[in-house]
């Protein structure tokens, strides 16, 4: 992982675009926040393996970044992203670290199923 | 601490095993007592990813698997299983079919000691899930044929709850086996254990404590 290079990033979203991809989709302030500080919310959610197909796909801010796909019948959209990588399965893998480091969102883009 | 002709431990997360219960397995293992480790997940949901990250989320079950062999030599577990399931989805299984599962490992096994973490009073949902699972295969078993059920738990209300703790081992005599069991899932515990190891150099009171004893509560059916 390395931090984002838009352009980097803008050129991946278009490649990935117009084809269908699989969507790991997670935002998370991890299982032990509650019990950590009782005062704090636990939220987060989790969706993996998405079959969908994009027409456009952004990456918008000033760091940490959003990154939004349009679909043909809806959106799939993801803030807080910080770091990004292209592994060896071409698979567009991005995520956001908190201030400690930590992950807060996770957002991968891939031709074939995540395993 | 009885001896023990066959252990099973059964938790979801590579590194439960470190925290919790590391120091009881290698005073077993020093005893002659085989240790059997089935973990349920390779914590593929893991928020810690090095910071700058060294990991993504696609190659972090491949280190924990690694780390997970590695905490196991460490304290000398010979039988190390590893089931499959996925961090954090653990509790949406079929409760049935999961409790099936641990009952076919449990008849395979045939410990007479199995430690798991006391359902309801181990915070994490996969902590949960994975002790209710265990509980209700064991509560399958006739009462006679039952093996003893240890459970680990340490939600806020567990003392108020369930009581003092009714086993209690001091594992100072295998702490550097413990220290080095909780250094092999360096991606988890890298930032923790300097901190950690500061404190023990300080001789602090709470750290030491929490380091030497292990603490278990008999699950009563
Ligand atoms: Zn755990």
């Amino acid at each position: 992982m390395e931090l984002v290079i838009v352009e980097e990033v803008q050129k991946e979203l278009n490649r990935l675009a117009n084809q269908d991809v699989y969507i790991h989709l997670e935002t998370t302030n991890g299982a032990y926040a509650t019990h950590n500080d009782e005062s704090f919310f636990s939220s987060g959610a989790f969706i993996r393996n998405a079959l969908v197909k994009y027409e456009i796909g952004q990456i918008k801010g000033n760091g940490p970044y959003r990154i939004g796909l349009k679909l043909n019948i809806g959106w799939v959209y993801a803030e807080g992203i910080t770091h990004f990588e292209v592994d060896d399965q071409n698979r567009l893998l991005m995520a956001g670290h908190d201030y400690q480091g930590k992950l807060a969102v996770a957002f991968q883009i891939s031709p074939t199923p995540f395993e | 601490m009885e001896k023990e002709r066959q252990i099973l431990v059964i938790f979801p997360h590579p590194d439960d095993e470190a925290f919790g219960v590391s120091g009881t397995l290698a005073l077993h293992i020093q005893k002659g007592t085989p240790v059997t480790y089935a973990c349920l997940t390779l914590g593929e949901m893991g928020r810690n990813l090095g910071n700058p990250p060294f990991a993504t989320r696609e190659s972090l079950p491949h280190i924990r698997k690694v780390e997970l062999q590695n905490a196991a030599n460490s304290i000398g577990i010979q039988d190390l299983r590893m089931l499959g399931y996925r961090d954090k989805t653990v509790e949406f299984e079929d409760p049935e079919k999961l409790a099936d599962h641990m009952g076919e490992i449990i008849a395979d096994v045939n410990p007479s000691l199995i430690i798991t973490f006391y359902p309801g009073y181990s915070v994490h949902p996969d902590h949960d899930a994975t002790g209710a699972a265990v509980v209700k295969a064991v509560g399958r078993l006739a009462p006679e044929k039952r093996p003893k059920l240890h459970c680990v738990a340490f939600s806020k209300n567990s003392l108020d709850e369930l009581g003092a703790p009714d086993i209690v081992n001091d594992v100072t005599a295998v702490s550097d086996q413990k220290i080095a069991t909780i250094q092999a899932h360096a991606s988890q515990t890298q930032l923790m254990i300097q901190n950690m190891a500061e404190k023990l150099k300080a001789n602090d009171p709470d750290m030491i404590a929490w380091v030497n004893n292990e603490r278990f509560w008999t699950y009563k059916f």
